[in-house]
């Protein structure tokens, strides 16, 4: 028994006395905990590595991409030059490595325009998301710790929402503020950033109000309420720390769905308007570039395959890290 | 039950006065009218047009035709009132109850909104019966044969599948279909009207992949459920007891498993409607998801509120159903309440 102290003493950190059972490994957090079962899914950590991949890719758009997505090549304007690995029997429309996924009817570079679509893809997920956390998380809070009026008005306001049909309503804003200055704003992105954010806070704010109701009747708020915390200890250091896990996934769900709904408002002709500046940072998106494809799919089907290829892998590596999220952080529903 | 189901059916009427009033006053301020042309009408025209539909009249009372009425010598105060609130909105509003849209602009006035609607609905109703009828004959046994076989090939592929199904936006894997047949059969979307009429193979296509989304959910929904009730005690009881293994699935696992589905009927009513906004252009089914987008293009108003609206209706009554429906499925939920 003694020799068991000693080498348990030996292996503690210093500060344990020796003699008592110290730890043999630092305590794991909740977090570390949830990162180890995220890692050890496979199809998780190949949806996060993609996404970082996507990332990289809209960060360095200028360099990886070989021509200006928005020039256009005069000499195969109106001759859609094909993939490079496709052969033609006109030089004008041969593949070429200079062009590696063809041009598009205005002879513009169709993989130097799916470099940059990644970019608006990024942005049009994660700012929406931004910001329906930053109103949604409060007033889920607060609407699920106080009740009352305000949580009566969340319970009727999500009614309205969930029976609004999503795609109908970003239309309806889209015609109605499209054209002006807010509509105008980076050819119509910050119109879809409100439009997003004024469907989906609803929806988060009634999560963390189930959470908020649920966690305050547990015991160690109680404890902590019967100790004298203030309203916002309880809710910022005990209440909003356990919700935590179930706002992170459905934020993970909320990106894909807002870059799906841009490229349906952008292929639909409503979403983004075209850029023509020669510098713009975000020349297009990948609902243009599918809405351009889909009139020429027949003369160059490449048009139309790499967008959508690209918004199939960006929301397909969303999926995977949200259920990926889900199955570490919220074992609740899993499906 | 029946006050929670009263309450329940009663709660739709304020959900679509608050989706009707949004819709009018997002709408009321877009720009550009109806009457708007390549070639400006004349104002007289424009001005006559406007008064033919009631569009001069104030946005919401309407206190001149009072006074006009009082100057005329009319004190019925049932014919005051009736003047005081003429006005757009709220004979908008009064119009959506008696199911009257008002006219479209775009045929001048020909043809009024809820006749279009009557007209171009029917398409869309089949493409969703198809698509309903596609994601629970194919999204329920892949589920299953997937529980089943947990952690073989065939699970894989089912859940690979719908993983799909479920991440891919049905407008992008429609597109890629579509390309795809038509290279390697030279298939061709465009079809005759005819073909529209009835219910013949041409719902077929653009049916299946307007189910795609649901189909996958369903089969996810249906592999989790079947998952958690293989473990249930009654289920070894029942295989304890010699029941044969065909018996024990289908009385036992899938009665229970399949109660989850009925939950989703009201997501997947938003997502169809959704869906064959996009789903009937790109495969040009007369419907009216593809009514929808047109009018967008013809800035034709009151189709595009008139539409917005009876969609969000058919949501809501979606949801009540689906609301309503799990205490009938389930007897726990009843007791609950």
């Amino acid at each position: 028994m003694s020799q068991v102290a000693i080498t348990l003493a030996q292996n503690a950190p210093t500060e344990t006395l020796p003699g008592t059972l110290g730890a043999l490994r630092a305590p794991r957090s909740l977090w570390s905990n949830a990162w180890r079962q995220f890692r050890r899914n496979k199809l998780a950590m190949i949806g996060m590595v993609c996404l970082i991949f996507l990332a990289a890719v809209a960060v360095f758009a200028p360099i990886i991409a070989p021509h200006n997505p928005v020039q256009s090549d005069l000499r195969t304007a109106g001759k859609y030059r094909q993939a490079a690995w496709i052969e033609t029997d006109n030089p004008k429309t041969t593949g070429d490595w200079s062009y590696p996924l063809g041009t598009d009817g205005n002879g513009r570079d169709v993989f130097s325009r799916l470099v940059y679509g990644t970019r608006i893809s990024l942005v049009v997920g994660f700012i929406p998301m931004a910001v329906i956390m930053f109103i949604g998380i409060p007033i889920g809070l607060i609407a699920g710790f106080v009740g009352g009026t305000l949580d009566n008005l969340l319970m009727r306001l999500t009614d309205i929402v969930y029976a609004f049909p999503a795609l109908l309503f970003f239309i309806i804003m889209q015609i109605s503020f499209g054209d002006t200055p807010v509509g105008q704003l980076l050819n119509g992105l910050v119109l879809l950033f409100i439009t997003l954010s004024i469907i989906n806070w609803t929806g988060v704010a009634r999560l963390v109000r189930g959470d908020t109701l649920a966690l305050k009747e547990k015991e160690y708020v109680e404890a902590a309420r019967a100790s004298g915390a203030s309203s916002w200890r309880q809710i910022s250091r005990h209440i909003l720390p356990n919700a935590l896990g179930s706002i992170i996934v459905a934020g993970a769900f909320i990106v894909p769905g807002a870059i799906i709904a841009e490229a349906v408002l952008t292929y639909l002709g409503i979403g983004l308007k075209p850029d023509v500046n020669l510098a713009a940072p975000f020349p297009t998106s990948w609902g243009q570039m599918i809405q351009s494809g889909q009139t020429a799919y027949r003369n160059q089907p490449w048009l139309l395959i790499a967008p959508s290829l690209a918004v199939a892998l960006i929301t397909l590596s969303f999926t995977f890290v949200g259920d990926g999220l889900r199955d570490a952080l919220d074992p609740r529903d899993q499906i | 039950m029946l006050e929670y189901a009263f309450r329940r059916i009663l709660w739709v009427i304020p959900v679509i006065v608050a989706v009707a009033a949004v819709t009018f006053f997002l709408m009321y301020r877009a720009p550009g009218g109806p009457w708007d042309r390549e070639k400006t009408l004349p104002a007289a025209t424009v001005k006559a047009l406007d008064a033919k539909f009631g569009l001069n009249k104030p946005l919401w009372v309407n206190p001149e035709a009072v006074n006009l009425a009082l100057s005329e010598g009319v004190r019925n105060p049932v014919a005051l009132t009736a003047a005081f609130i003429d006005s757009r909105f709220l004979n908008y509003m009064t119009g959506v109850f008696r199911f009257d849209l008002g006219p479209s602009y775009a045929s001048k006035g020909a043809e009024s909104v809820q006749e279009l609607i009557a007209r171009k609905f029917p398409v869309s109703l089949k493409l969703g019966i198809v698509a309903i009828i596609f994601s629970v004959l194919v999204g329920v046994p892949l589920g299953i044969l997937a529980a089943l076989r947990q952690n073989t090939w065939l699970d894989y592929l089912s859940l690979g599948t719908s993983t799909l199904g479920v991440s891919v936006p049905t407008f992008v894997s429609g597109l890629l279909l579509l390309l795809f047949l038509s290279r390697t059969f030279s298939f061709s979307p465009i079809r005759d009207p005819e073909e529209w009429v009835g219910f013949g193979p041409a719902y077929l296509l653009p049916g299946i992949v307007l189910g795609l989304g649901t189909m996958a959910y369903i089969a996810r929904l249906t592999r989790t459920s079947m998952l958690e009730i293989k473990r249930q005690d009654y289920i070894r009881t029942a295989r304890a007891k010699g029941l044969a293994s065909t018996n024990v699935v289908t009385a036992h696992m899938l009665r229970n498993a399949l109660i989850p589905i009925i939950t989703i009927l009201g997501p997947a009513a938003a997502d169809l409607v959704t869906g064959s906004i996009i789903i009937e252009s790109i495969f040009g089914a007369p419907g009216l998801g593809r009514e929808f987008v047109e009018s967008i293009s013809k800035r034709d108003y009151s189709v595009i509120m008139g539409t917005a609206i009876f969609y969000a209706v058919l949501v809501a009554i979606a949801n009540v159903f689906v609301d309503l429906s799990y205490g009938f499925v389930d007897p726990r939920i009843r007791v609950r309440r």
